[in-house]
């Protein structure tokens, strides 16, 4: 049997417990985040860099509703266009609080949110270079993949579908043809919708997959963010356990001798 | 009466009027900002906060200070 205590999921030297990161954005409130992400049982959640509300001083901080000792913080570019912007969040969230493991994200389109390949690549070997530990979004090309990876890429994010739109995996062999290719974490990062899609993209191989609107805006998150950790489980355990070959006929699992 | 000199500064993309010779750590303080869990930018260029008041602020500088949000 497959000790999932045995089965490391290490991404840029670490080790981390869970294979599913969750995003702590379009919650209600932050004390709904938190408690989403305590269920999922993730070891892992993105954040946004932000201005600070200088004119509301007493408004809550994300830090005092999730420890970031207890759980890895994960900033990303989210909202960055170009290199240059998300050069200068990156470097801003290295500056809080010596954040080197960071999600890089660089959109291409405001509509469908795809990633802007080029920019990204050009931000990836920039940041490596700088002793950042990069975790790209990507699209799911692999040729872009494996020039991502030998950019110095730590983690290999391609999307399922569009972010937030619940669509679930689209192009499995893509995702599996990826997988095939890299040694590298690969995490499935934006367009999951139900708890069954991330069974589905661990059982493509993945090493982890990235939700946050699927909990989020899920009617009931808290109930989600379990039903996700669960079928991350699931899904690992299935795919290390090795499926049965697909036949096209039928074999039947009772024994025919002693029928009467 | 001496009158005190006064510079226009913009912090997060407001405009921010504050004493000539204001030095940085003096105004985040007054603005109750946790420098721990926060960065700070000055005209685009990242400081270190453990030397902020040492920055002494003058006319239209920017000041951008970041921390970390909900986000996917």
């Amino acid at each position: 049997m497959v000790s999932l205590k045995k089965d490391k999921f290490i991404i840029a030297g670490r080790n981390f417990k869970s294979r599913l990161i969750v995003g702590t954005g379009k919650y209600k409130s932050m004390s709904q985040c938190a408690k989403a992400v305590k269920l999922s049982g993730a070891s892992i959640v993105t954040v946004a860099v932000r201005r600070v509300n200088i004119a509301d001083k007493k408004k809550a901080l994300l830090m005092d509703y999730i420890d970031p000792k207890k759980v890895t913080y994960l900033p990303n570019t989210a909202g960055c266009f170009n290199s240059k912007d998300a050069l200068r969040t990156l470097r801003l969230a290295r500056e809080i609080g010596g954040w080197k493991l960071v999600k890089l994200e660089v959109l291409g389109d405001k509509k469908n949110l795809f990633p802007e390949m080029i920019e990204t690549l050009k931000s990836t070997e920039i940041l490596s270079r700088e002793g950042f530990n990069v975790m790209v979004y990507c699209s799911d090309d692999p040729l872009m993949a494996k020039r991502l990876e030998n950019a110095g890429a730590c983690a290999i994010m391609p999307l399922a579908a569009p972010i937030g739109s619940g669509l679930g995996i689209q192009n499995y062999t893509n995702i599996k043809i990826i997988r095939r290719q890299t040694k590298l974490p690969l995490i499935i990062d934006a367009g999951l919708g139900q708890a069954s899609d991330a069974t589905i993209a661990m059982e493509l191989g993945c090493d982890g997959v990235l939700v946050n609107t699927a909990i989020a805006k899920a009617k009931k998150p808290f109930d989600m963010a379990l039903a996700f950790k669960n079928a991350v489980i699931a899904g690992r355990q299935s795919y290390q356990s090795g499926r049965i070959k697909k036949n096209l006929m039928g074999s039947a699992s009772s024994p025919l001798k002693g029928i009467i | 009466m001496k009158k005190i000199k006064k510079i226009k500064i913009k912090i997060n993309g407001s405009f921010k009027s504050v004493k000539d010779n204001t030095n940085l750590s003096v105004l985040l303080k007054t603005l109750k900002i946790p420098l721990k869990k926060v960065a700070i930018e000055l005209n685009q260029e990242i400081l270190d906060k453990k030397k902020l008041n040492k920055q002494i602020l003058k006319n239209n500088d920017k000041i951008e200070i970041v921390h970390f949000i909900g986000g996917g």
